[in-house]
């Protein structure tokens, strides 16, 4: 394989596809191009001080609701989607550009895997304004950490907890529990599974990692308490308002036995201690390991190269780095072509890309995305969007893509020689039915529609 | 009805099929029954949606979760005297009434733990595992009709589990972006030529746009691009001219999500209740749509899972077992519910926990491929739900 191709790869498949003078920058040392992003990432180019906290996200959903109490509700859930909408639009925006803007496109990439791994979704008005802060607060800063300590701020961030519900999960026999009980209120105290299921089952162990039921029941009493300032309006609330906090009137007593371990600890410590030991676990490798090849490498990646990199995630101690290092330097990697099609994310971004176009609105970006069915921060799931092509096959998400192109190309009208471009993003690898429907295209609009409608720019 | 060949001279999706010369219609249908597979993703509470109000145990047991007894304010409404429908499916209680509807309860697939995802996953593989096959069992069914020759539609952009495989299927959501010319589509399918992965979706999208007709703008009302997810609406719209289209599909898949009410699930009114209201009016919708073809329509309405039997500690219901089915349609022997009670008390519980299942969902999907579209006991058992000969079929679910 030429260096040519290995180029168009790093830029491709690790990154949102090249802009013009990407290629000739990367040159042929890909893989090295590809390493010094995970070691030196380039920083933000948004303003972090523009985009609202987690804490200020939470605060203002806590005040809307104690308003919308008093009346009628719909208004009220319609006064918090308007208010958080902005918020929301933010977040899209910063996302977008750096995935147009960056110069380390793979670094890029990896916080959009881990955003999807740990996925919320703004399914509910009270996480428009949430869903953005988790990549930004707990995502970004660990990507090039430990998996573990990506995983404690995930689990403590209050997206999260809103998201999955433990924000009001309450031990049966807590000191809250205990204290209604006898006072014979009519509300019931209880726990909610929600977050310790998808925690096994999605952000470490994976669906067939071992656990029964009772390690989801007995996890979720450890995890009772994590939640954040603001949700009691009396003497039970505890911390700052939108802040994470452990709340000891709410947690569970006692030890907890979970994947056959004995957690004895007391109040916060015991939930750490299951998140660290749940990092650790072998079941995670290779969970997270079959995860990032199907992203990166294809479809069905080889069981050697998951083997490689669940060894490598093991023997760091989740250090994640090491683990991206092993699969930039796997043979697979390099040996196929096209071996992705792209999600409508990867898609829509690598269009923009191409063309250097910076949107001036979130709508611009938000807008294509949500019709080629992948709205940002809207997976509609904790298990975030699905990853391989039969998922995202069917003739009219391919039309929809068909006439974006077409759109995107009625815009940009006949400035650009489709040809001259697709040497700058794509080298030499265009296959002969496509260069020559691009050199007949009637005009370089059509020939640039076309582009962005070939199976070559589609693939990573 | 309109003729498909009238709009296909407006419509430039077709032209550009012309350009093609590529095989037009749709497989021509040698069957008039008609199949409507609606999928609730996210474990629609069965017990909120037909509440067993006449089980000692159920007030107890399901505290603020609970619905009324009929005849009370806001009470459930009633079809035996046993089980109730929400108050807030009224128009499913119509078509009860009218001997339409057979409600399954206690129904679940054979998958026995609690993930949402690979519960959909078996439920639509139709295997005895979440990785049990590739392809979906409607799919299947598909390949195996003998005699005749079907298609079905999928009414989403990305085609789900239930209709992957090896029978080519189509997929059909409203039109959003303008419309691009036909000369460019020729180009972009003669570009295709060579790679089978993007020719035959793009074929299949042509030709759906063109049997469409005109692009139906009416699920974008009122919404600008990117705003939240389109109504329901527009895909029960056009299932509805699909299916009544001499030589479209015979089968349709309908997807709806945001059923997994973990908190504030609210009883009589609130969050499940209004996503009732709008599964009610969407299937009185799909009726009206389907016009004449009703007649020979059967419907069924599934979802992956059921929920606790007690209310969790947010007001809400966490992942459970059994849950509830609808079977609808004009072709339907209806107005009965179908179900071996396991009852509510504690000890009657799956795992203490969740609504003991009694009844396999395959047995419904069975009987409505057997005894509507007519497909073998054999090709059942051995191709559509292979080593499923233990799970026998409802009887008599189709008028004679």
């Amino acid at each position: 394989m030429t260096t040519n191709t290995k180029t168009v790869i790093a830029s491709n498949r690790f990154g949102f596809g090249a802009k013009p003078g990407d290629l000739s920058r990367i040159g042929t040392s890909p893989r090295e191009w590809l390493q010094r992003q995970i070691e030196r990432p380039a920083g933000l180019s948004a303003n972090r001080a523009d985009l609202k906290s987690s804490r200020e996200a939470v605060q203002s959903f806590l005040s809307l609701r104690d308003k919308k109490r008093e009346k009628d509700v719909s208004a009220g859930v319609i006064r918090m989607a308007r208010s958080m909408r902005p918020v929301y639009m933010d977040f899209v925006m910063a996302r977008s550009i750096q995935a147009i803007q960056s110069p380390s496109p793979f670094y890029e990439r990896l916080v959009h895997f881990w955003s999807n791994h740990f996925a919320v979704s703004a399914d509910k008005p009270q996480m428009l304004g949430l869903v953005g802060t988790l990549e930004f607060e707990a995502i970004r800063p660990h990507v090039n950490g430990r998996f573990s300590e990506m995983l404690m701020a995930v689990e403590k961030h209050p997206a999260t907890l809103t998201y999955l519900d433990n924000f009001q999960s309450i031990g049966p026999n807590s000191l809250i529990a205990r204290h209604a009980g006898k006072r014979k209120r009519e509300r019931k105290f209880g726990i909610n599974e929600n977050l310790a299921r998808e925690i096994l089952e999605l952000h470490t162990l994976g669906v067939n990692g071992g656990y029964s039921q009772t390690d989801v029941t007995n996890f979720a009493k450890v995890i009772t308490g994590w939640t954040y300032g603001g949700v009691f309006k009396n003497r039970a609330d505890r911390g700052k308002a939108g802040e994470f906090v452990f709340n000891e009137l709410m947690h569970e007593p006692g030890s907890q036995r979970v994947m056959n371990r004995s957690y004895t600890h007391k109040g916060i410590k015991q939930g750490e201690a299951v998140l660290r030991d749940l990092a650790n676990h072998e079941q995670t490798a290779a969970h997270l390991a079959g995860k990032l090849a199907r992203h990166f490498i294809s479809d069905t990646p080889s069981s050697e190269s998951i083997g490689k990199l669940s060894q490598a995630y093991l023997q760091s101690d989740g250090h994640l780095p090491t683990v991206y290092s092993t699969l930039i330097g796997l043979d697979e990697v390099w040996d196929l072509t096209f071996s992705k099609y792209k999600t409508p994310n990867d898609y829509v971004y690598s269009v923009f890309r191409t063309l250097n176009f910076i949107p001036e609105t979130p709508e611009q970006i938000a807008g294509p995305l949500s019709v080629l069915g992948q709205a940002p921060f809207r997976s509609g799931s904790p298990a975030g969007w699905p990853d391989t092509a039969t998922d995202w096959t069917g003739g009219e998400a391919l039309f929809k893509r068909v006439e974006f192109a077409v759109s995107v190309a009625d815009k940009v009208g006949n400035r650009i020689d489709p040809l001259a471009l697709s040497e700058l993003i794509l080298g030499q690898t265009l296959s002969e039915q496509t260069r020559q429907s691009l050199s007949r295209a009637e005009s370089g609009q059509q020939g640039l529609a076309l582009l962005f409608a070939s199976p070559e720019f589609q693939r990573r | 009805m309109i003729k498909r060949r009238d709009f296909l001279k407006h419509s430039v999706a077709a032209s550009a099929l012309f350009g093609l010369q590529s095989r037009l219609a749709f497989a021509r249908a040698q069957t008039d029954s008609r199949f409507v597979f609606v999928l609730l993703r996210g474990a629609m509470d069965g017990l909120a949606a037909v509440p067993a109000y006449a089980d000692s145990a159920y007030r107890k047991q399901r505290g603020s979760l609970a619905i009324a007894k009929p005849g009370s304010v806001n009470g459930a409404l009633d079809m035996d005297g046993f089980f109730g429908l929400h108050p807030s499916l009224p128009e499913l209680h119509r078509m009860y009434q009218q001997k339409e509807v057979i409600v399954a309860h206690a129904v679940a697939s054979s998958y026995r733990e609690r993930s949402h995802f690979d519960a959909q996953k078996q439920l639509e593989n139709g295997t005895g595992c979440p990785l049990g096959a590739k392809d979906g069992w409607l799919n299947r069914a598909l390949t195996n009709l003998s005699g005749s020759s079907m298609d079905a539609i999928a009414l989403s952009q990305n085609i789900p589990l239930v209709l992957h495989g090896d029978a080519k299927v189509n997929s059909w959501s409203p039109a959003v972006l303008p419309e691009a010319d036909s000369d460019t589509l020729a180009r972009i399918a003669r570009m295709y030529e060579r790679d089978d992965f993007f020719f035959e979706q793009f074929e299949s999208a042509l030709k759906t746009r063109a049997m469409a007709g005109e692009p139906d703008k009416s699920g974008m009302t009122g919404r600008r691009m990117g705003r939240g997810k389109q109504s329901m609406d527009a895909f029960v719209r056009a299932s509805g001219r699909f299916l009544q289209d001499e030589d479209g599909p015979r089968i349709a898949v309908l997807e709806s999500n945001g059923w997994d009410t973990h908190a504030n699930q609210g009883a009589h009114t609130g969050q499940l209740a209004n996503k009732f209201s709008q599964l009610d009016a969407n299937l009185a919708l799909l009726k009206k749509e389907l016009g004449k073809v009703w007649e020979n329509t059967v419907v069924v309405v599934v979802s992956e899972f059921g929920r606790t039997v007690a209310v969790n500690g947010s007001n809400g219901s966490d992942h459970g077992t059994a849950g509830a089915a609808f079977i609808l349609g004009g072709a339907v022997n209806g107005g009965r519910v179908v179900a071996d009670w396991p009852g509510l008390g504690n000890s009657n519980l799956y795992q203490r926990r969740d609504l003991k299942p009694t009844l396999d969902v395959r047995a419904i999907f069975k009987s409505v491929l057997h005894d509507h579209l007519q497909i073998s006991t054999k090709v059942l058992n051995k191709t559509v739900f292979p080593d499923s000969d233990r799970v026998t079929g409802l009887r008599d679910i189709i008028i004679a």
